[in-house]
């Protein structure tokens, strides 16, 4: 449904930059531009499913990017150990957010509320309130630099075996319990329609300056996170939780073990959109990811996710993602002034929502 | 003296399914009439209907009230017509007390605001007439019993002057004594001009205080008769398109050995952690028996099995031993790994995961069973999900239909699907078949016989009085919190006033 929504989109704006919202320039811009919300999407798209929320993950990013300016800069640390530490870094802050979710019943409203203000406390403290810069090589590759094109090919190839895998699999897997399976000429259409897919993008992306490397963190991570939630068991017990929190305590699901793991994924989340951020801008601020944390839930919920929780998906928070990248760039392109484009993306979120809604409703009885 | 409500030939569709087939239903001023028919057959679809919630042009057929055509676009509108629905999921705050939930949208405003002291003294008297006792008009809704909310909302109803009340399943919550006082509150009401439709599967609550019986399977008008035309076998015939001889199937095999030894468990109650809810219970279960446990309402007797199973949020401790083994179950996790199964009495908020499918909600407390290295093998689970959903009948379109989707019978019968999945030693059921139609309610019966044959031993909690003599070996009554009495019922010699006797603690009274 939103990707129906995000081609439409895309079609208006190249109707409205005479053509220039659909160059392969472009087009790599926009997807660059939409790797850290996806990230920080990805991560909170677990706490929603939960049906709690992170209110600090803007102050998680800011906090993690100063911590590994400051490594780098002030103390010229391995790149390797630095990030390490900070993806560390991460996990403990989930760490302890989600112990007091989980084991102390504090609201997540009330604990991550007040994430957000001591991780940027902290922030400003240990950076002694300067802006920290600039990085070592390391962190330009990160940030900034591309893949070159045999690279981007590889990768594509991979994506296209991973594909044909997966389809096949399931393919064997249901034969074998004698299920109903699509005629194989359907499948391998399909299968081509991926290959495509998955063809054009690497062309478009290679036809400018190859595939961003920041955007290989983006698909590694929707890659695992989605399988996560949608094959292993942790993944249904997220959403059993948000369904029916004492039903699922009721069937034998550790409520507490998940809740600590999914608000430790989310820090995780953050810290690695916090160094590739500090990679992309060079320096670390202490104004780096405020109101991120508001990106990232309007990601989840324009991809379908429900602040309940229980309902969404992982692809669908990078759809999000994608989606509120294109109105940053289409209206930009069009020279939109900042203060319009910031009412109309709230108007979007708002109808965006409300439309899955509605459609939602529909299909119940 | 025509019809004070008529509904002609209602049809009504949804994805997938007819549920209501050219339905009539005729309804006479001042009269009593009972609404029957197995889950699914399309009596709260048709009261859905009537009261707006599937409002004017979501249906085809007419609904006249006193031969006026009408046309409902909401549930004011049909409010205002003098509809006024008792569903059985009741529609009160739980946090707001009782004058708050009577007069909830229509209070009464003075020159100041609203008049608390007429909204009182209203509710004072609301209490008398009701006859409901022990509680004040500032008592809160979660602290009174089901009984007693119940009545609450059949005077909501009564205040917005309903001309015709429905109750949807009204007894199915109540103890003997509440159902007592609701009778008498019907028959006052009907005395004072109400017309009620009575929507039950209890045949004698029917043959008590109905005037006439309609009849729906399937979603079709199977018949239309005066109560005293009809007996209870007939109205089952009518219900299930079958006769059904034995509700209670044979219970023939040998219990054997001791499975599970409780000793001294007292549990306490959450919100009063020095309360004690149960008291020093002691008792066995032995293999492939079915111990029935039989009380009021109040008694313990799901404080008692759900703290059993590591599941009830006030403190408890005692002895278990399983196997002969003494047993630690501080949570679900640990009485699962053991070997229990649990089924809750409340379906809606501790059984059923509202945004999941029907195959989701089943596997859900067997998942590692599906898994291959980490994933979850979803054809493994399809295939053994679909085994227990046949086994069961719980009829569903598909097993990717949201449980929400399913009646309150079938969704039942999915949470004993995912009980029974775990491959259970000891199965503890808390009403085996509340909001169960007659015709389902006979199928659980035979599958539990089937599961202790196969030696599974199985704890019910029941209320339904013919239920626990009907398949219990043993009897344990509780009393407030104390187990009172043993009754050996494999003779099948002993009598509902055998156990209300104990039950009512009557053993106490001086004599």
């Amino acid at each position: 449904m939103m990707i129906i929504a995000l081609v439409l989109i895309w079609g208006l704006f190249s109707i409205l930059t005479q053509g220039t919202f659909l160059t392969a320039r472009n087009m790599s811009n926009l997807f660059r531009q939409s790797v850290f919300t996806s990230i920080l999407g990805i991560g909170m798209a677990f706490v929603i499913f939960l049906g709690e929320i992170d209110l600090s993950v803007g102050s998680v990013v800011g906090l993690t990017g100063g911590i590994i300016a400051i490594l780098d800069v002030w103390n010229g640390m391995n790149p390797a150990l630095s990030i390490t530490l900070t993806l560390g870094a991460g996990l403990l802050i989930g760490l302890w957010q989600g112990f007091w979710v989980a084991y102390m019943k504090v609201p997540s409203f009330i604990v991550t509320l007040a994430g957000l203000l001591i991780f940027r406390g902290i922030l400003v403290g240990i950076t002694e309130g300067t802006t920290i810069g600039p990085l070592s090589n390391t962190f330009k590759i990160i940030g900034k630099s591309y893949l070159n094109n045999t690279v981007g090919i590889l990768i594509g190839a991979v994506a296209v075996f991973f594909v044909i895998f997966i389809v096949f699999r399931s393919r064997r897997n249901k034969l074998k319990y004698q299920f109903e399976t699509s005629s194989l000429i359907m499948e391998i259409f399909k299968l081509i329609v991926y290959i495509a897919l998955i063809a054009m993008f690497v062309w478009m992306m290679n036809s400018y300056r190859g595939v961003p490397v920041s955007l290989l963190f983006a698909l590694v991570a929707l890659v695992i996170f989605s399988y996560l939630s949608r094959n292993t068991v942790f993944g249904r017990s997220v959403y059993a939780i948000g369904g029916n929190k004492k039903a699922a305590a009721l069937s034998g699901i550790n409520i507490k073990k998940v809740m600590l793991l999914v608000f430790v994924i989310n820090g995780f989340m953050a810290a690695l959109a916090g160094i590739l951020l500090t990679s992309r801008l060079n320096a670390a601020s202490v104004q780096a990811g405020t109101s991120a944390e508001m990106d990232a839930i309007g990601a989840c919920v324009i991809g379908g996710a429900s602040l309940a929780g229980g309902i969404g998906s992982i692809s669908g928070a990078v759809v999000g993602a994608i989606v509120m990248a294109s109105l940053d760039n289409g209206m930009s392109l069009m020279n939109m002034p900042m203060f319009w484009q910031s009412i109309i993306k709230g108007f979007v979120i708002l109808f965006a929502v409300w439309l899955d809604m509605a459609t939602k409703n529909k299909n119940k009885a | 003296m025509g019809n004070l409500l008529e509904m002609r030939n209602i049809i009504k569709d949804f994805p997938g399914v007819r549920a209501l087939d050219h339905v009539t239903l005729e309804v006479k001023e001042n009269e009593i009439h009972a609404l029957c028919g197995e889950n699914g057959a399309g009596k709260s679809t048709l009261i859905n209907i009537l009261s707006g919630v599937y409002p004017y042009k979501t249906y085809e057929g007419e609904i006249f009230i006193n031969g006026e055509k009408r046309e409902f676009l909401h549930i004011k509108n049909s409010e205002e017509a003098g509809i006024a629905v008792i569903h059985q999921e009741l529609a009160l705050f739980e946090e707001l007390n009782i004058t708050e939930n009577l007069f909830m949208n229509n209070q009464k405003v003075g020159r100041f605001g609203i008049d608390w002291a007429y909204m009182y003294k209203e509710t004072e008297k609301w209490l008398e007439r009701l006859k409901i006792r022990d509680c004040t008009p500032k008592t809160l809704i979660r602290n009174i019993g089901v009984g007693k909310q119940q009545l609450i909302e059949i005077a909501k109803a009564m205040r917005k002057n309903a001309r015709i009340l429905i109750l949807d399943e009204p007894s199915a919550a109540l103890t003997d004594s509440e159902i007592d006082i609701l009778m008498e509150n019907l028959a006052e009401l009907k005395a004072h001009g109400v017309t009620c439709i009575y929507i039950s599967h209890k045949l004698d609550e029917i043959e008590r205080i109905a005037d006439s019986v309609t009849v729906i399977r399937d979603g079709k008008n199977i018949d239309t008769k005066r109560v005293e035309d009809v007996d209870e076998a007939a109205i089952i015939q009518m219900m299930v398109g079958r006769e059904i001889n034995d509700m209670y199937p044979e219970r023939n095999h040998q219990t054997g050995e001791e499975i599970l030894e409780v000793s001294g468990f007292q549990v306490y109650s959450p919100e009063m952690p020095e309360k004690a809810i149960v008291k020093d219970a002691s008792f066995n279960l032995k293999k492939g028996e079915i111990l029935g446990l039989s009380g009021l309402m109040g008694a313990g007797r799901t404080e008692l099995v759900m703290s059993l199973f590591g599941g009830f949020p006030g403190k408890y401790h005692g002895k278990v031993k399983l196997d002969g083994k003494e047993v630690s179950i501080r949570s679900p996790i640990d009485a699962l790994k053991l070997g229990f199964a649990f089924l809750s009495e409340d379906r809606k908020s501790l059984g059923i995961i509202p945004t999941m499918d029907v195959k989701s909600n089943v596997s859900i407390a067997c998942l590692r069973d599906f898994v291959n290295f980490i994933q979850i093998n979803e054809s493994k689970e399809i295939y053994s999900v679909k085994e227990f959903v046949k086994k069961l009948n719980v009829k569903t379109t598909s097993l990717e239909t949201n449980i929400q989707n399913l009646s309150g019978g079938n969704q039942q019968k999915a949470i004993l699907a995912r009980n029974l999945l775990v491959n259970p030693k000891v199965l503890i059921i808390d009403e085996p078949t509340r909001g169960i139609d007659v015709g389902a309610k006979n199928e659980i019966y035979v599958l539990m016989n089937e599961l202790t044959a196969s030696g599974i031993s199985i704890l019910m909690v029941s209320s339904e009085l013919p239920e626990i003599l009907g398949m219990s070996d043993r009897i344990l009554v509780l009393c407030e919190g104390e187990i009172v009495k043993e009754f050996d019922n494999r003779g099948k010699d002993i009598s509902q006033e055998d156990i209300m006797f104990w039950a009512a603690g009557g053993n106490k009274v001086e004599k």
